[in-house]
């Protein structure tokens, strides 16, 4: 097992590689899907007073994620 | 084609082939780290380093690839007037930034152990810096101007003109022959990569592709909510104090009314 972590002795090199990677690319989906939610309510919350202000108007609201 | 270009229909269309993305991302990139990690062999001549170039390289290839759809679609905005070619363009920037970035750090703890240096200024090396900077140029522009029809622009604009240094990045180890050494997969006559060493590799370059194409969707789904919510609020229904609107929403509307008393 050990000598599968050190790699030939390379392992330092290797794993910081994977390592970067494995945290550059859950950062990136975290942060977008985040944004996403954040987006997704506050778009809701407005389009909720719309229709509460119009009540009248009953046009279909794209509806996005 | 123009029939596709609807932000509605886009929605429609991804929403099913989300989940299944997602799926063959994990399953990709799982299988992937299995085949470099363990089942495949080490180098007879870079021992374990080889490893690295299951990353590596996938991340290189994300960065090139990624900018020639930043351009493209910045080409399709600029020659249409497609607001969801502009907004893929900007919802791609990040993605390929990142693998750049990644590109350029791997690369770094690569040629540590195997050339003995963390950088010099060799052509690949420099050119995929430039490719970076591009990215980063690229985001900072878009985002810099108030309304997103001129920051699409200037942003189209400059992801066309840099997209010349895809090639040089390309090329770059045929006609400078500095340290970084030259293609061994896309070339004339074929791969000169041994099988075993083509399995993990084709497996990550899949893998980060369908992440990128996952990132890519659940962006542009943020995308049209920003311009949603930036619709809604221009369109002066929300003037009154208690409805939540952003800092910049206010000063936006504070410099409008300076203005409009000037």
């Amino acid at each position: 097992m050990s000598e599968f972590f050190s790699m030939g002795g390379y392992g330092g090199y290797i794993w910081a590689s994977y390592g970067v990677t494995a945290l550059a690319m859950i950062v990136l989906l975290i942060a977008t899907l985040r944004g996403l939610r954040s987006s997704r309510i506050e778009r809701e919350q407005l389009e909720a007073v719309l229709q509460s202000r119009r009540p009248r108007r009953t046009k279909k609201t794209q509806q996005v994620s | 084609m123009h029939r596709f270009a609807k932000p509605s229909v886009f929605l429609k269309f991804t929403a099913p082939i989300l989940p299944w993305l997602s799926a063959l991302t994990v399953i990709l990139i799982a299988a992937g780290l299995y085949f470099s990690l363990i089942g495949s062999p080490v180098d007879y001549q870079q021992g374990h380093t080889v490893r690295i170039m299951y990353i590596h390289v996938p991340a290189a290839w994300m960065g090139l690839f990624c900018y020639v759809g930043m351009a493209i679609c910045g080409a399709m905005s600029l020659i249409w007037k497609h607001p969801l070619a502009d907004i893929c363009a900007r919802a791609t920037a990040p993605v390929g930034a990142t693998f750049t970035a990644l590109c350029l750090i791997t690369g770094s703890l690569w040629g540590e152990p195997m050339w003995g240096t963390w950088w010099v200024w060799d052509a690949r090396l420099t050119s995929m810096l430039i490719l970076l900077f591009l990215y980063l140029g690229y985001m900072a522009l878009v985002n810099a101007f108030d309304d997103p029809e001129r920051g699409s622009k200037a942003g189209s604009a400059l992801a066309l003109v840099g997209a010349v240094n895809v090639p040089i990045v390309k090329f770059s180890v045929d006609w400078w022959n500095t340290l970084h050494q030259p293609a061994s997969i896309v070339r004339m006559d074929g791969p000169a990569v041994d099988p075993s060493m083509q399995v993990p590799l084709a497996l990550m370059i899949l893998g980060f592709t369908c992440y990128y194409f996952v990132v890519l969707i659940l962006r542009v789904r943020l995308e049209l909510n920003e311009r949603r919510i930036r619709a809604l609020h221009l369109s002066g229904m929300f003037e009154d104090p208690e409805t939540p609107a952003s800092a910049n929403e206010q000063a936006y509307e504070a410099g409008h009314n300076a203005e409009a008393k000037q």
